[in-house]
């Protein structure tokens, strides 16, 4: 990241704002023209987002629904098991950011970031309940950054495990255990729904096609003939078909290939797809990192007289990977937006429930405002992700060497 | 130690890499194989239990179901692979019309994104910003229904600068109708085609002789224009007369209309995929090192002699690969015409799909076309991409 410390501390001279005009966008006749065709263009469309978004937007439907468009029809009594699921990644998040923020400043930030927006979503049209949690999340989140200053090198491997558990004990949270007169009654997948269901994809997409994407890797690179062959095929099949033929593939085919009397979810149908799907992904990237692990760590590795297994996981991998992190998250991210297909497939996800909130009589008609809140949705948690993982890894190095 | 422990003896069988890497492999393919095999057989009883088994004759069945457009003869009683053929023409005119228009629009803005003016840099910054954290499918939705479909009534609509007609019926546009000296014209033109070709071959040929490469595409293009222009003064009449769209009782008549559909899905992909081409197009530039260009200008080349002869022959080797794969997901991309309604090939399957109730066939048969697709275009772009590769010494 050395050339972007050079760029920004190359000399930038405080100039006044019309000589500063005149030297760059003014400074010769064809410059001029470009630079008031394209005020011209900033300008118009500028002007006619502010006036739609102030003047003629209809924005209550965003009001009306906004439990909808988050959680879709999780029951109300129920939600307090997503809230403590939340509460335990802020504590999570909390500490780890503190760990991080010894080496740079950047962590810092972000927790500051983290929970000015927590505050600021107390201001969004939800319920007094909704506060509490959300001041709970910040004191958790503040709570876990004061246990990590003064944590030692053991919390820091509880903390990796913490992440690690924590997507089951998501998971298991929001299914639950018991019939419906226990602690945790079981909710139905066909009531999650929302913003909740596409996160839940996500991670769900994440946590499972990373292992079967390493072994893909691998497999592509294996000595044995056959498990190459296999390896290769698989993932250029699945590059070369859209994910919509997938999912279509793991709704409609999948049941087939189950022995009569088995059926699954249409929920657990969809997250096979994407997990399929990505994996393919993820082995490429993964295999790019592999590819760029020098023949010396190997044969070093060999000369200590470590196994394959060991060579791999304990010397190869941990390089390959750590390269390729900033990969993989663009690949997790571009995962994030294409869990929005399933709805495609009729699951209620952020589009689907957008498709039934349109379908109410009051708010027929209001496409423009559902579908950017929607957008906006996607993009600020996309914009959100990349700008988070490209500032971790400038600050804490990861990536390079 | 004894001698004969350090001698290389029989290594047990059970203990030799060759026997071992062998027998891993077998038992790697059995088992693949076992689930191939058991997921086969499960699908065949599940199949014949609801009456059905596998097999393509049922694309010789009638239709029986309607297409907004098609490219190709099609009606109601036309044959199910006719409808699957009318889907595949319209994937690949999308995916034709929007390689080009996103390559046009992705260049502009790899280029705007370097450029030395900050407000045009800030715009096309932003636009990348904004377009690569959208989800396409979101965005397509939105493109269709928010902005598409709420164009004015035909009765309102708007009438733009050169004969555009705009309504939620779609854009009509200004079209040519051939008249009856139009056959005459197209042999003009192939003339025209045969003669700059054999031009551009001649110049390539000199080019390589003399080690100076001439403006090859321009000759060709200037050639081609020139017959074109000359053929249609030389014949008596004009080849083709302008037919402007013009709205008349309920219907648009004259000229050429793009259904909304269409117009939603190309435009959309194209403005979504031009963002990512032209972050490739960006980093293509950038990767030509300044010392190339410094080299250029002691050498004595002019600004386009410079972008000609020494930046675009080492951008375009970054910029292919990338390329290529954004191609790809263009056309991959396309089978989002689904969200709008667009009769593309994953529609018109879908719609067998559901009318004819084979699945495993269907699916099968759409995978595997867009897989041809895919191989296709990789091998054609390989094949480009060793073209243009630079011969290092």
């Amino acid at each position: 990241m050395s050339h972007i410390a050079e760029v920004q501390s190359a000399t930038f001279e405080r100039l006044p704002l019309l000589t500063w005009m005149r030297k760059n966008l003014f400074n010769t006749w064809g410059n001029s023209v470009l630079t008031l065709i394209t005020g011209w263009l900033i300008f118009i469309i500028g002007r006619g987002l502010l006036v739609w978004v102030f003047t003629q937007a209809e924005w209550e439907v965003i009001g009306a629904n906004l439990r909808l468009f988050l959680l879709g029809q999780y029951p109300i009594t129920q939600v307090w098991r997503i809230w403590l699921s939340l509460l335990l990644l802020a504590f999570l998040s909390g500490n780890a950011l503190s760990l991080w923020g010894r080496k740079g400043r950047a962590a810092g930030r972000f927790a500051v970031a983290l929970v000015v927006t927590l505050l600021l979503l107390m201001l969004a049209p939800v319920g007094i309940e909704a506060r509490g949690w959300l001041l709970a999340l910040v004191f958790l989140i503040g709570l876990g950054w004061f246990m990590g200053r003064s944590a030692t090198r053991r919390m820091r491997q509880v903390i990796t495990v913490g992440f690690i558990i924590w997507p089951p004990i998501f998971i298991l949270l929001l299914r639950g255990l018991t019939p419906a007169d226990g602690l945790l009654p079981l909710v139905g997948t066909n009531l999650w729904g929302g913003l909740l269901l596409t996160f839940m994809l996500t991670v769900v997409g994440i946590v499972f096609s990373f292992p079967l994407g390493v072994l893909l890797a691998l497999g592509r690179r294996s000595q044995l003939r056959i498990v190459r062959w296999v390896s290769i095929g698989y993932i250029e099949l699945i590059r070369g078909v859209p994910l919509i033929t997938i999912l279509f593939m793991a709704q409609l085919m999948l049941p087939l290939f189950l022995p009569t009397g088995i059926t699954i979810d249409r929920i657990i149908r969809a997250m096979v797809g994407i997990t399929l799907f990505s994996a393919a992904y993820l082995a490429e990237n993964v295999r790019g990192g592999l590819q760029a692990i020098p023949k010396g760590q190997f044969e070093a590795a060999y000369a200590l007289g470590l196994s394959g297994l060991h060579t791999m996981g304990l010397i190869v991998m941990p390089q390959a990977l750590r390269l390729v992190i900033p990969i993989l998250v663009g690949q997790f991210i571009a995962l994030f937006k294409d869990t929005a297909l399933v709805a495609i497939v009729g699951l209620l996800d952020l589009v689907g429930i957008a498709k039934t909130v349109l379908a109410q009589p009051e708010f027929l008609g209001l496409q423009r405002e559902v579908y950017a809140f929607v957008s906006l949705l996607y993009w600020v948690f996309s914009y959100a992700m990349s700008y988070v993982s490209i500032r971790l890894e400038s600050s804490l190095g990861i990536g390079q060497r | 130690m004894s001698k004969s422990n350090l001698l290389p003896t029989k290594i047990p069988i059970w203990r030799d890499e060759r026997y071992l890497k062998l027998l891993a492999q077998i038992a790697f393919a059995l088992g693949v194989l076992f689930f191939g095999y058991y997921f086969y057989q499960n699908m065949v009883t599940g199949l014949r239990q609801q009456g059905t088994t596998l097999g393509f004759s049922f694309l010789n069945n009638t239709a029986g179901f309607d297409l907004a457009e098609t490219l190709i003869d099609y009606s109601r009683s036309s044959k199910y692979w006719q409808a699957f053929l009318a889907g595949l023409y319209n994937t690949l005119l999308v995916s034709a019309v929007g390689i080009f228009f996103s390559t046009v629009l992705g260049v502009i803005l790899g280029v705007a994104r370097l450029s030395a003016n900050p407000l045009v840099k800030w715009l096309a910054a932003a636009y990348l910003e904004l377009m690569r954290n959208l989800s396409l499918l979101v965005f397509l939705i939105f493109w269709y229904l928010g902005v598409f479909l709420k164009l004015p009534l035909l009765r309102e609509a708007i009438f733009w600068p050169g004969g555009i007609l705009l309504s939620n019926r779609g854009i009509a546009l200004p079209w040519g109708v051939p008249t009856d000296v139009y056959p005459a014209y197209r042999l003009i033109l192939l003339a025209g085609l045969l003669l700059a070709f054999g031009l551009a071959f001649f110049l390539h040929q000199r080019g390589l002789r003399t080690g100076r490469p001439p403006l090859t595409i321009m000759w060709f293009l200037a050639t081609f224009l020139a017959v074109a222009v000359f053929g249609w003064l030389a014949l008596p009449g004009a080849p083709l007369t302008l037919d402007l769209p013009r709205v008349e009782g309920l219907g648009i008549v004259g000229g050429n209309t793009l259904s909304p559909e269409f117009m939603a899905l190309v435009s959309g992909l194209v403005l979504y995929t031009a963002a990512f081409i032209g972050e490739v197009v960006r980093a293509g530039i950038q990767s030509v090192s300044k010392g190339q260009l410094e080299a250029a200008g002691a050498l004595g080349l002019n600004g386009f002699q410079t972008l000609r002869l020494v930046v675009f022959p080492q951008a375009l080797q970054v910029i292919i690969p990338p390329l290529t794969s954004q191609y790809l997901n263009l056309t991959k991309n396309s089978s989002l015409a689904i969200a709008v309604g667009y009769a593309d090939l994953f529609y018109v399957s879908n719609t067998i799909l559901n009318q004819s109730g084979r699945a495993v066939e269907m699916i099968t048969l759409v995978m595997l076309t867009y897989l041809t697709f895919s191989l296709l275009t990789s091998l054609f772009m390989n094949w480009y991409n060793s073209r243009v590769r630079v011969v290092e010494r």
